[in-house]
């Protein structure tokens, strides 16, 4: 397994160059909106990459309901934190977008506003976790995630079932898209998966070394402060180094 | 829509995009390295 996050990280470098060399050079010009449509190439792989972790979120977080599994837990943390990252890059990169082909930055259009509910969710999951010291906070914070991926199938079908400023989806609803385009677009959704993938797992690395020097550090205090003081510190299990 | 005036926007998309991702890289850096300390202070 160690070796195994040095190669993807090569791989989704590899990937992300090639995607963004197809995003800029490769992919065809847009008639009307020129090489501002390039922003699509990474706002939309942001989009659907966020999706997929807060859907892992979920699973995670129904796990850790059921079986009160610590590692699921974990998973549903760094999923949410990750999450989080590439729904920013989606509400930063879409006013971006819009401010030339609208002439606006923001508009309180169905898509947009729930995308922003969506990110106030998980950003009140990820505080909540941050900062509530009850025990109970894994269980709350499992609940909050269920709703919060509620609103991910909102966000997706609002622009099918409702007007909207925002441009119809590309695959499915109706829309239509050049092959070429499709091809990139999809590109760069592999290539953002697999970036996401070593962030996350970077981040649940970290997870469980964060865990690991908490509870050495109980330990601690309870040897420091019991019973324990005949017992060399060295006995505290803290040999491991993350995984 | 003045396609020349645009590209700026696009710099900037993937700027912000890179941006976000590299502050989020460097705060797990940061905790990492702080939690190397608290481990190390463990050993003392």
């Amino acid at each position: 397994m160690k070796r195994a996050f040095p190669i993807l990280a090569a791989v989704t470098a590899l990937l992300l160059a090639y995607a963004f060399y197809e995003a800029i050079w490769v992919a065809p010009m847009e008639r009307t909106m020129g090489d501002v449509q390039r922003i699509f190439y990474y706002h939309v792989p942001s989009a659907w990459t966020a999706f997929l972790l807060f859907f892992v979120n979920l699973i995670a977080s129904v796990i850790y309901l059921v079986r009160r599994n610590a590692k699921a837990d974990a998973v549903a943390l760094v999923t949410g934190e990750v999450g989080v990252v590439f729904c920013t890059v989606v509400l930063v990169t879409g006013p971006i977008w819009a401010r030339p082909v609208w002439g606006i930055w923001w508009t309180w259009d169905i898509r947009l506003t729930t995308t922003l509910v969506l990110w106030l969710i998980y950003v009140s999951y990820l505080v909540l976790r941050r900062f509530s010291e009850s025990s109970q906070t894994p269980k709350l914070a499992a609940v909050l995630a269920i709703f919060g991926a509620l609103d991910v199938p909102l966000v997706y079908f609002s622009i099918w079932f409702f007007r909207t400023q925002h441009p119809q989806p590309v695959i499915g609803g109706g829309g239509s898209i050049d092959p070429r385009m499709l091809h990139v677009l999809l590109l760069n959704w592999l290539a953002f998966s697999c970036f996401a993938l070593l962030v996350s797992w970077a981040r649940y690395r970290l997870e469980m070394f964060k865990r690991e020097v908490e509870e050495a550090e109980a330990l601690e205090s309870l040897l420091v402060a019991g019973s324990g003081a005949q017992i060399s510190k060295t006995q505290i299990p803290l040999s491991r180094e993350p995984q | 829509m003045n396609p020349a005036g645009s590209i700026k926007f696009l710099y900037a998309a993937y700027i912000a995009t890179w941006l976000i991702h590299g502050l989020y890289i460097g705060s797990l850096i940061r905790r990492y390295s702080r939690l190397r300390e608290r481990k190390k202070d463990l050993g003392k």
